[in-house]
């Protein structure tokens, strides 16, 4: 869809001849020097250790081996953006439409106020707020107990990383220490975590470019580990299952077979749609160069995640700040150089395997122990010891009714949400509620950040566009 | 301060009370408000090149009244500086950093929605997630969270 006058539509039959007008094009110095430019942006002085030894099968360079020349001439690599500037366009004639807050392809009630030239945009604003229940209001009225079922309806696609950023926050404001297979717990829940809201996305963005099948693939696929979640935490969503000080409840027995009907049901899945979508021509032609964000817009608007490591930013929370122990397990973070809606679906889809692959080795290395913190100012007590200790039932019905005091102080907690840096500000007074709690959501951000993804390109890749930063208006709005 | 990131930044500012916390990594500085830009724009040029996070924090009964509170990430120097910066109740302005980060436009949007504080010099500085004709400032100490009066049928007061 990228219709610009720079791209080279080039013949798909013979890729290794190059199109003349290509080392004419005008954009072609400024191309590289960008390029350039973002190497040096992306990688600073010197490439993070991390990614230097990447591990088993280099995914980090995924895209690097993927460069197939006639991909290449596909996508149009003298494309500077996806914009088509034209200064003729008067500014009276240009219509205003507004998209959403009901539209289906907002996923959620985002409305997008739009200035159109034809068929070009030329202002994009985002209008959001429909969905704001005061949650951060809300919270402060809440104690830290009752905290987590709080958060965890903000991105409810994502649950348990809300609850995890939340508990981190916590404890981290305690000065406690989890045990190690509560920690374990936390990494397995949250991966398969993210493989599932990566799903929805893979569902929604084949919907909403015409795969209506995908629709029915994705939702299949995540419900196989909705299934374990219910079995587990006993709810499909909202779970506050991660509370400060551990978690609720073990993993039920049997947990390693469900896992490992999981990761072959969803590889398979996940086989299925590359199958549907690679080789694609409609699919590449929707995607590749249209919605293009650049790694220094990345970082001035905040945009992180997936978005930014499509953008070619190498840069992942759980290798640079890791938390709940999850630098103990081996696995890659792709990255991709164009920042379109294409280099997003590839790294989407490389975090999936990633993710079932850190699942496989939680489970091949789960330790034994408590589930939770044996502090007892935290955790509530276990049923049985209430009958017979008195120290137990004072610190059950203390924990129940009034919650625990947290230590004056204030701490920002990250962590790698499936959409980017989730974090957690808290300010504590000393008492049982959190004076301020400011949830710093990904999908706000991105948001934000559509304007520069849209404006100049075509009205046909708002819907891509939007898809492809996956949104959650739960998250925005709070 | 022995850190070469920060001590660049304390030397150029020196009213800026900077402080190193270690669990989770996030150094902290505390600006008075008249150098709040200026600090930004130095701590960007200096390798802090991500913008992260900005809020409000409302703390009543002290002074002054407000902080705003801005994260920054360095994927440089893989750390992170939370700037904060107080801000009076009787004059709640504090300049805007748009120009520096784009990415605090809705933040500080939100923070005005919610907080009541003017971002000076934001291209567009209205309420964000509240209606436009919404009255205060819900995240203040001093807004209620409210309640909606029930009168339950079978009550004395009902009849």
């Amino acid at each position: 869809m990228s219709d610009t006058p720079n791209v080279v539509t080039g013949d798909l039959e013979a890729p290794t001849t190059e199109p003349p007008e290509q080392a004419e094009a005008p954009s072609s110095p400024s191309a590289d020097a960008r390029r350039e430019t973002h190497d040096m942006w992306v990688a600073g002085t010197e490439e993070p250790a991390w990614m230097r030894d990447a591990t088993n099968e280099r995914a980090q360079e995924m895209l690097e081996a993927d460069s197939d020349p006639a991909l290449e001439i596909h996508r149009g690599i003298t494309v500077e953006d996806d914009f088509i500037l034209d200064d003729s366009a008067d500014v009276d004639e240009l219509q205003i439409l507004n998209m959403g807050p009901q539209h289906p392809s907002t996923h959620g009630v985002l409305r997008l106020h739009l200035e159109l030239d034809g068929e070009t945009i030329r202002r994009v604003k985002p209008i959001i707020g429909y969905l704001h229940t005061g949650m951060e209001k809300t919270a402060e009225t809440l104690t830290y107990m009752q905290g987590s079922t709080n958060v965890t309806r903000m991105d409810y696609l994502s649950p348990l990383h809300m609850e995890l950023a939340f508990s981190l926050a916590v404890e981290s404001l305690l000065g406690i220490e989890i045990p190690e297979r509560a920690q374990a717990m936390r990494v397995l829940l949250t991966e398969l975590n993210r493989v599932s809201s990566h799903l929805v996305w893979a569902a929604t963005q084949g919907t909403d470019l015409g795969a209506v099948s995908m629709m029915i693939y994705g939702f299949r696929d995540r419900e196989y580990i909705l299934e374990f979640f219910e079995k587990t935490t006993g709810l499909r969503m909202n779970h506050n299952f991660i509370r400060p000080g551990g978690l609720a409840a073990d993993l039920p027995d049997g947990w390693e077979e469900d896992i490992e009907q999981i990761i072959v049901k969803v590889s398979a899945g996940v086989a299925e749609y590359e199958e549907l979508f690679n080789g694609n021509p409609i699919f590449q032609d929707r995607t590749m160069g249209v919605g293009v964000i650049t790694p220094e817009e990345c970082n001035a608007l905040g945009v992180t995640g997936p978005m930014a490591r499509a953008a070619g930013i190498k840069w992942d929370l759980r290798k640079a700040f890791p938390y709940s122990g999850i630098e103990k397990y081996d696995f890659d973070v792709p990255t991709g150089k164009h920042g379109d809606v294409w280099d997003r679906y590839l790294v989407r889809m490389e975090e999936i395997k990633q993710s079932l692959g850190i699942v496989q080795q939680v489970m091949e290395t789960m330790p034994a122990g408590d589930y939770r913190t044996t502090d007892r100012k935290v955790s509530p007590p276990p049923r049985k010891r209430i009958d017979e200790s008195m120290e137990a039932l004072i610190h059950h019905f203390k924990l129940y009714t009034s919650g625990f005091k947290v230590p004056v102080g204030e701490t920002y907690q990250a962590i790698e949400s499936p959409r980017g840096e989730l974090g957690m500000y808290i300010v504590s007074d000393g008492r049982e509620r959190p004076w301020r709690m400011h949830a710093r959501t990904p999908s706000f951000n991105h948001v934000q950040a559509l304007p520069t993804m849209m404006t100049d390109s075509l009205v046909a890749d708002i819907v891509a566009t939007i898809a492809s930063a996956d949104p959650v208006l739960g998250d925005v709005d709070r | 301060m022995t850190d070469q990131v920060l001590s660049s930044l304390a030397d150029a500012f020196p009213d800026v009370e900077l402080e190193q916390v270690l669990d989770p990594p996030q150094d902290v500085a505390r600006v008075p408000r008249e150098q709040y830009a200026a600090f930004v724009a130095a701590a960007r040029t200096a390798g802090f090149d991500g913008f992260v996070d900005l809020c409000g924090v409302d703390y009543l009964r002290r002074d002054p009244r407000f902080e705003v509170v801005l994260n920054l990430l360095s994927h440089q120097h893989v750390r992170r500086l939370r700037i904060l910066v107080g801000v009076p109740g009787t004059d709640p302005h504090v300049a805007t950093v748009t120009d520096v980060f784009p990415g605090a436009n809705f933040y500080e949007r939100e923070t005005f929605d919610l907080f009541g504080i003017l971002f000076d010099e934001h291209p567009d500085l209205t309420r964000l997630l509240l209606p436009d004709d919404w009255e205060g400032h819900p995240l203040r100490k001093d807004y209620s969270v409210g309640s909606v009066p029930i009168r339950f049928k079978e009550s004395p007061k009902a009849q």
